[in-house]
Order: C-alpha cells, then sequence, then structure tokens
C-alpha cells in the first residue's frame, strides 16, 4: 500500500509550482490596487485525452481495503446535496463519519430551495445531446473561465447522477409513457434539464438526505446537527479536524479526523438581500481561508434574473422564481420611461422584449448573466416598473393563449401561486414583475482536480469550491454540480488521498494545535459579547450588503471598488465599536452566531473587491464598466486574464494574488455570443 | 399599521414559560410576519434585552424551519402557507397576535418559539428510505413510472417537515408526516422491495417517539402547508396491516 500508482504518477496532490517567486504589487492603472502578486499554481490535472481522464483517474487512483475503512475518519461539514450525498455514500463505504450541520435538520440545508432542475446529457429527447455538448455549453456560459478537465467530469457524471436519484426514489416529471420527461434552461439549444416540479432541489435533497439517515442508523454516520464549525485545525500543515459550537448550549468541541470536506455553500447572503436561506453562510469557509486554504474568483456572482424585487425597507429576502418560467414567459418593459400605466393597458406595439430584441436566437433564455444585465440596463435607464420602478415584466399571457392556461398551470402551478402569496398578485391575469437578486457563487475555496485546497487533507465540495462554473453558472447546473462531487467525484479522490494513510493515526484532541484554535475561538465570541454597544449584527449586515450592490455587484469598476475596499473597513471598524449582543457565549445566542457571520463577511466583501479590481476585463458575472463593448456586451482579454485568480490570506493586509492558467486544449476560445 | 403581540417566552426547555406583550408601529403591510419579528428584535437587542428566539431560514416556504401557532393556527390564519410567507396584509390595522410555539409532548419547546423536531429525523433514519447505495443504480429510464403515479408520489414526498400538522392535531399524531414518506416511496416501483419492512419500523419509531394517534379529525391535511392529503395516512394504514397480515 505505501507505494500506491497514484503517487508515483502524482496524481494525488495539488502542486503549487513556484516559477517566478515574486512580491510585486500589482498596481491597477491609475495606481493602488494594493494586491501582492504571488506565485503560479497548477491544478493537477490527470494526463491523456479530456474525454479519458477521470477514467484514467479512477483506474489508477489508490484504494483503502474494506477493512482498512472503519479505521479512518471523516469530518463533513454541510448537509446540502454536496455534503448529504458525500457523508451517505463515505458511510456506505464504511468510513466513519461525523456529519455537520448548523439547521436543525440535515433535511433543511439549502438545496432544499433550488427550483427549475437539473442538467444531465441522458440525450433522452433525441436533440443532438452528448458529453462533449454538455461540457461546450458550460465552458462557454461560464465564458472560458473554467477548467476544461473539470467541466467535461462535470458532464460526464451528469448521467449517473439520474440514474442514482431516479433509484433513491426522486420523483422526476415523466411522460405518460412512463418515461423520464425534460425541459430546456437558459444557455442551451437542447432540453437536457430533468425536474421535479418546481422543487427539484427539495427531491433531489430529501434523497440524499434519507441515504444519509440510514447511514446514521447504521452507525456509519454521527450526525451533529445544530452545530456550526469555528474554525479549522491543522497540525503540521495538514487538516486534523475542527472546532464546533453546539448552537443549543454555546458549548465549544474539538473533533478530530483525517479528512475534512467542506460543503458548506456559497456566500451570496453577503448582500444581506439575496435568494439565500438566513443562515446561509461563508464562516467555515473563511475560517479554512486564514488557516492557509487559498480562495479563487472571490468576486465572481451570479446575480439570478427572475427573484422578486424588494418591496420595503425592512425586507429580509428576495424570493426566487425559477429560470424554467422563461421557457414559456416573455421578458419586457415598456418603450417609453416611467410609463405608469397598468401593464394589461399597454399595447403590444408599445412593448419593449428587450432580450428577443438583443439576443434573437437564445431570446429570453439568453444566461443568467446576460438576462440580469440587461434587466439591469433597462432599469437603470428608466425603464423599470412597479412602485419601486426597479422590476421588469415576465408576460405569460401569449403561452396562455397558445397553450391554454391548464397547461400552464400543470407546469408552473407552484410557482404562480408562490407568486400570489408573497404579492397577491395573480400572474395569470397580470404580468409577474421580476428584478436581478444576488444568488450563486462561482467563486470559492480554490480546489484542485480532486477537490482537494492548498491544505492537504482539507476538501472542498459543491458551491463552496470554485471549480466548474467558470464566471458564470448555467441554470441547472448547481445542483449537478454539488450532487456529482459528493456522490461521484469526492468518494474516489478522498480514498486516494488516505491510500497511504491507513496507520496514521487519527489526532489528538489534546494536541496543542486544538487548544490553541478553541482557546481563539472562544476569545473572539467573548469579545463580540463585551463590546456592548448599541446596533445589531444584522443593521451592520444591511450596510455591507448596500455597499457590495452598488459597488461589486451586476456592474462594477476602478474607483467605486476602491471606494468600496475604504468603506468596508470603515464599516468593520465601527462594527467592533458598536455591536451590541445582549446574552452570553455559553448559551443558545442567535445573535452572536449573526455576529461571527457579519465579521467574516467583511472580509470576504473586501476580498470581492480586491479580485474584481485586480480583474480588468469583463467576462461572466463580472462586468467591469471599462471593459464592455458599444453594444454593452462584456469584454474579454484572454490575453492577459486567461487564469483564475487566487487568493491567499495575509494576516488583514493587502491580500496576495497566486494565478492558476487556464490552458485550453479541446475548446477554441471565442466571444460569448447569444445573439 | 399597529399591532400588538402576545408572545410566547420561555428561557429554557426546563423553566416555565409566559406572554409577554409588545406593542409595534410604523408596520408595512408588505412586510413578512418574520420579517416583523425582526423588527421587534431589533428593537430589543439594541435596548440590550434578550431577543425573540424563533426558527425560521429559506424565508421561501421550503426548507420546513419556520412554523409558530398564529391566534391559534398552525402558520396563521391562510391555509396553504408557511409562517414565512405570511404577510402583514393578511391582518388589520390594530390587530392583536398571539403567537406561541407548536406544542406536542413529542416537540419539545428550546427557547421562546423555537421547539425539537428531532423526533422527525429519527422516523425517517428508522426506514425512511430507499436502500440504493451509489454506484448500485440501474439506469433511469430502465424503471418506467407512469406519469400519473410520478405526480401521486410527488404529492407524497412534497412534505416539508415542518411539524404543522403535529402541532394542530389534539393527538399530538404524527401520522400525516410519516404516512407521507410511506406512501411517497411505497408508490414508485423501486420503493416497494422495502415497503412492508419500512411501514413496521417507521411506525414503531413514531410511536416511540412519544407522538399519539391518528384519531381521524383530518385536522392535518387542513394547516399542511404543502396541501399533503390525508388519503396518505388510509394508506400507511394499508400498508401496516399488509405487512402485519403477510410479514415484514
Amino acid at each position: 500500500m505505501s507505494t500506491n500508482f497514484a503517487e508515483a504518477n502524482s496524481i494525488s496532490r495539488a502542486t503549487i509550482e513556484i516559477h517566478e517567486p515574486r512580491q510585486k504589487t500589482i498596481e491597477s492603472k491609475t495606481g493602488g490596487g494594493d494586491a501582492i502578486e504571488g506565485k503560479s499554481i497548477r491544478a493537477n490535472i490527470p494526463s491523456g485525452d479530456l474525454a479519458d481522464k477521470w477514467q484514467n483517474f479512477k483506474d489508477h487512483a489508490g484504494l483503502v481495503s474494506p477493512a482498512n475503512r472503519k479505521k479512518l475518519r471523516v469530518i463533513v461539514v454541510g448537509t446540502g446535496l454536496a455534503g448529504a450525498s458525500l457523508a451517505a455514500t463515505l458511510g456506505e463505504m464504511g468510513y466513519q463519519v461525523l456529519s455537520f450541520c448548523f439547521q436543525d435538520s440535515p433535511r433543511r440545508a439549502h438545496s432544499v430551495a433550488a427550483q427549475g432542475g437539473v442538467n444531465a446529457c441522458k440525450n433522452y429527447k433525441n436533440d443532438g445531446d452528448s458529453i462533449y455538448r454538455m461540457f461546450y455549453d458550460t465552458i462557454k456560459g461560464g465564458d472560458f473561465r473554467a477548467r476544461e478537465a473539470n467541466v467535461y467530469r462535470l458532464a460526464e457524471c451528469s448521467q449517473l447522477l439520474i440514474d442514482q436519484a431516479v433509484a433513491q426514489g426522486v420523483p422526476f416529471a415523466r411522460e405518460y409513457s412512463g418515461y423520464l420527461n425534460n425541459r430546456s434552461f437558459g444557455g442551451v439549444q437542447v432540453s437536457r434539464t430533468f425536474y421535479a416540479r418546481g422543487q427539484t432541489g427539495q427531491q433531489l435533497l430529501l434523497g440524499a438526505y434519507q441515504a444519509l439517515m440510514r447511514q446514521v442508523n447504521a452507525g456509519t454516520v454521527k450526525l451533529y446537527a445544530q452545530h456550526e464549525m469555528l474554525d479549522l485545525v491543522t497540525i503540521d500543515g495538514k487538516a486534523a479536524g475542527i472546532i464546533a459550537r453546539n448552537l443549543l448550549t454555546g458549548e465549544i468541541e474539538r473533533h478530530a479526523a483525517h479528512v475534512v470536506v467542506l460543503a458548506t455553500g456559497g456566500y451570496g447572503k453577503i448582500y444581506y438581500l439575496s435568494t439565500l436561506a438566513m443562515g446561509c453562510n461563508a464562516s467555515a469557509i473563511w475560517r479554512a481561508h486564514k488557516k492557509g486554504a487559498f480562495m479563487a474568483s472571490t468576486s465572481w456572482i451570479q446575480f439570478h434574473p427572475t427573484s422578486l424585487p424588494q418591496l420595503g425597507e425592512h425586507q429580509s429576502k428576495l424570493t426566487l422564481m425559477s429560470e424554467s418560467l422563461r421557457n414559456d414567459g416573455r421578458i419586457w418593459v415598456p418603450k417609453k420611461q416611467n410609463d405608469s400605466r397598468a401593464p394589461n393597458d399597454i399595447p403590444e406595439n408599445e412593448r419593449d422584449y428587450y432580450l428577443e430584441r438583443r439576443y434573437p436566437s437564445f431570446g429570453n433564455l439568453a444566461p443568467r448573466d446576460i438576462s440580469s444585465r440587461a434587466a439591469k440596463e433597462r432599469i437603470d435607464a428608466g425603464y423599470g416598473v412597479g412602485p419601486q420602478k426597479n422590476a421588469v415584466y415576465l408576460d405569460f399571457s401569449h403561452a396562455i393563449k397558445a397553450q391554454g392556461k391548464k397547461k400552464i398551470a400543470e407546469k408552473y402551478g407552484n410557482l404562480f401561486d408562490m407568486y400570489r402569496k408573497i404579492t397577491g398578485i395573480d400572474a395569470y391575469e397580470q404580468p409577474m414583475m421580476i428584478s436581478p437578486s444576488a444568488h450563486f457563487t462561482m467563486g470559492g475555496l480554490w480546489i484542485d482536480y480532486d477537490l482537494m485546497t492548498t491544505i492537504p487533507g482539507l476538501f472542498a465540495a459543491g458551491e463552496a469550491n470554485f471549480a466548474d462554473h467558470g464566471a458564470n453558472r448555467l441554470g441547472a447546473n448547481s445542483l449537478l454540480q454539488a450532487c456529482v462531487d459528493g456522490y461521484f467525484i469526492a468518494p474516489y479522490t478522498i480514498a486516494n488521498y488516505l491510500s497511504n494513510k491507513i496507520k496514521t493515526e487519527l489526532p489528538s484532541t489534546s494536541h496543542q494545535a486544538f487548544v490553541e484554535a478553541e482557546a481563539n475561538v472562544k476569545s473572539q465570541l467573548d469579545m463580540f459579547v463585551k463590546i456592548r454597544g448599541d446596533k445589531t449584527a444584522e443593521m451592520f449586515h444591511k450596510e455591507l450588503g448596500r455597499l457590495l450592490y452598488n459597488y461589486c455587484g451586476l456592474s462594477r469598476n476602478r474607483e467605486g471598488l476602491k471606494t468600496a475596499i475604504k468603506k468596508i473597513r470603515d464599516l468593520k471598524d465601527e462594527f467592533y465599536a458598536r455591536l451590541m449582543i445582549p446574552e452570553e457565549a455559553t448559551t443558545l445566542n442567535v445573535e452572536l452566531e449573526k455576529a461571527g457571520r457579519v465579521a467574516d463577511y467583511f472580509e470576504i466583501g473586501e476580498l470581492m473587491c480586491y479580485d474584481a479590481l485586480t480583474r480588468e476585463e469583463s467576462c461572466g458575472a463580472h462586468f467591469r464598466e471599462e471593459y464592455q463593448t458599444p453594444e454593452g456586451e462584456a469584454m474579454r482579454n484572454d490575453d492577459e486574464f486567461r487564469f483564475i485568480s487566487v487568493w491567499e490570506w495575509n494576516n488583514g493586509q493587502a491580500p496576495i494574488l497566486h494565478k492558476e492558467s487556464l490552458e485550453f486544449e479541446s475548446v477554441k476560445l471565442a466571444e460569448r455570443s447569444y445573439k | 399599521m399597529k399591532l400588538k403581540l402576545n408572545i410566547w417566552r420561555q428561557e429554557s426547555t426546563t423553566a416555565k414559560g409566559a406572554f409577554k406583550t409588545y406593542t409595534l408601529e410604523n408596520l408595512e403591510k408588505d412586510m413578512s410576519f418574520l420579517e416583523m419579528l425582526d423588527v421587534l428584535n431589533e428593537q430589543l437587542v439594541t435596548k440590550g434585552e434578550r431577543p425573540v428566539v424563533f426558527d425560521h431560514d429559506c424565508r421561501e416556504g421550503i426548507c420546513g424551519t419556520c412554523g409558530v401557532m398564529i391566534n391559534g393556527r398552525a402558520h396563521g390564519p391562510i391555509g396553504g402557507i408557511t409562517t414565512c410567507q405570511l404577510h402583514l396584509r393578511s391582518f388589520n390595522d390594530g390587530d392583536e397576535i398571539t403567537v406561541e410555539p407548536f406544542r406536542a409532548k413529542a416537540f419539545p419547546v428550546i427557547k421562546d418559539l423555537k421547539i425539537d423536531r428531532s423526533a422527525f429525523d429519527r422516523i425517517i433514519a428508522s426506514g425512511g428510505y430507499i436502500s440504493a447505495s451509489t454506484g448500485s443504480a440501474p439506469e433511469a429510464n430502465s424503471i418506467l413510472i407512469t406519469h400519473d403515479v410520478a405526480e401521486s408520489a410527488f404529492d407524497s414526498a412534497a412534505c416539508i417537515g415542518c411539524g404543522a400538522c403535529v402541532a394542530t392535531c389534539k393527538n399530538g399524531s404524527a401520522a400525516l408526516f410519516t404516512a407521507a414518506k410511506i406512501s411517497h416511496l411505497a408508490k414508485l416501483p423501486q420503493g416497494r422491495a422495502e415497503a412492508r419492512i419500512r411501514v413496521v419500523k417507521m411506525v414503531e419509531q413514531m410511536d416511540k417517539e412519544g407522538f399519539g394517534h391518528c384519531t381521524n379529525t383530518e385536522a392535518c391535511q387542513v394547516e399542511c402547508p404543502m396541501g399533503v392529503s390525508v388519503l396518505n395516512i388510509a394508506q400507511m394504514n394499508w400498508e401496516y396491516n399488509k405487512a402485519l397480515l403477510l410479514g415484514a
């Protein structure tokens, strides 16, 4: 076992190669970018043709025998699709698994809220779909800023996922004949999206949750619900465990493992108003970052084009309406600025179907970044609708006329019901009002091909990592990535990592590293409690969110980003002076939970601005106003920015930028056109 | 608008709780019910007082975390929604509203409006799954399931595990929750193999958790935000009797 093939062929470890170790300050063109340039990073992609890489990896990866698996312990933080599927699968294989979630049940993780569907290139519709086509759509959808090998593997494993979910009892939509049904999503010209009404995420998550609970029952997985990870513990540079807080008692606990996996989701909630759940946070990945795991593409955040607009000042959430609605809904604004007529009073020839006008071949199914930006452009130009003039119309009257109300109700009934519950408006009678909202983080912890971060033994799965979506995620690819990471990729790559550690003892929780990490966590919590100021954590969160929406949201520019960095620092200083937490740290304390998350958001927000500032091009969701075509389309700069920005924590000083160059061997870089 | 709130405050599971009255002014009708609690908590915290603890997360009616009794009704006066989907436009200016936790023997109060529903997880762990380990699945289209069966299985699977059915039942029964999962899996061909052993184990666990028996009042389906039907309970009873007669 000691000389496993994987190690001999060096496909088991991320390699950080220092080509030209520089410590030069990167300055933006007007000066003052202030990020420090570091090393060049390699992702450890297996050799061979694109189509063979994953099979090559699996054929040669190290294995752990069934008898040895029960000696090895894996911590999985998060029980969304990535975390639950991985914990269940590792449990089935016979590893000791500790599964953590902050929610009161693993079934409530935010994957549950995904609506529209999950992509897989089964080609059931006989419309020319294939692994390569799905790979190409995803690479192009991500504006050529993702790794070819990762994306190809995602498409390759998509077929297996549908088989797995059906076997678990996920009630996907069916034809009358009994065969599986599909629909279309943005950015593609085939039907490859599998769905369970508008609750695909819920049904997939329940499948993974049930598989997880089966392992809890079997004793292979130990579940820690209502626990929040507050630090990563490393010993000799390797992941050794976590410090977690029992949210019910306030008790701080130490947990050791051979491998730690973070499957903690995205950080879109940093904007406060977003489509995410109130508890979604980045603290696990951020604290791992501060322990040495690099972050990547931090500012690449997707704004979903079809969420409900903000109605009032106290709003806490922008509810998403599934992208699937764009299959039959047509998006428009009035041709006249500040038109205050009711939508049904505006005649056809006075409506501007701006997506159909600007992107005739994809029309209302243009990808999310493009649709969101086009909506913002119309709203900013004074054509917005609704009481706050911050929305556009999504109109079903044509579809209802063509297909009948019954057919539309069957496809989208629950979404129309949800819309009525929230707004009191019947969308069968008048158009919905929609608006872009912060939704998905393409950025996250940097990982190599094995999903391992720059800390050996620390893996990141699902939205918590950065890898597969480039600068823009295609609809219905996020459920896919989370599931594929958890069911089909990490179980192999973790086994490969563990294959030469079967004699390694479980780290001791009385090791000095655990003692210090626990002490640091406790002193931070005590510090928050002792401030006793006059503002809640949420008040700061809302202010930070507004700042980021304005300066590092749907569009960014150099001056704005520099302003934002300064304003975030000021706000952070104020936070540490004026925060108020009424109760002690040693009890159930919701305000304290929020404070820890907001404290991390300040630092991530700052890194987002550095990330956006140093990337002097527009690509996908990252739209720099200085870099656009005369028609307002994103202008990529492949010569200078064909790389992933990989960030190293620098103890609160300007972060250090490393680069992972993106090599395209199978696709030709092209202008990303949906016209 | 202005509302008077009588909110249940309770320090811990073992502490004695009581109602406390708060008056909120300048509320907007487009605010959600939980956003109103946010406003209250902001006022309490900035004064240095302990905020009201309540369960909530997704705030779009799908995670099943939220749920309180509002004027005696689970999830409030409107049918077919969760607490987070309730908006103040459903109330009148000047209304007095009583807010309590979901109460049941098997759902102990943790603090204020927050309750412990881990009994639901243990019911699922006892058998609420199809034992399809990763890697063993056949090609998806090799299992044919007609449109109507898939839709019916979905109706059962739509349960979000909020516990409104238990809270509203005079017996504190979890029959609707348990039956929804049993029916979802029993309706599907891939779930039939384990149907008998599943129903026996899940019903046994449900009883062990201290939930009451179902006496067919059908109150549960009235308050279920997802419209899960009591016909699921009929199917559970059918599956259970079959298992007893034919052996699990």
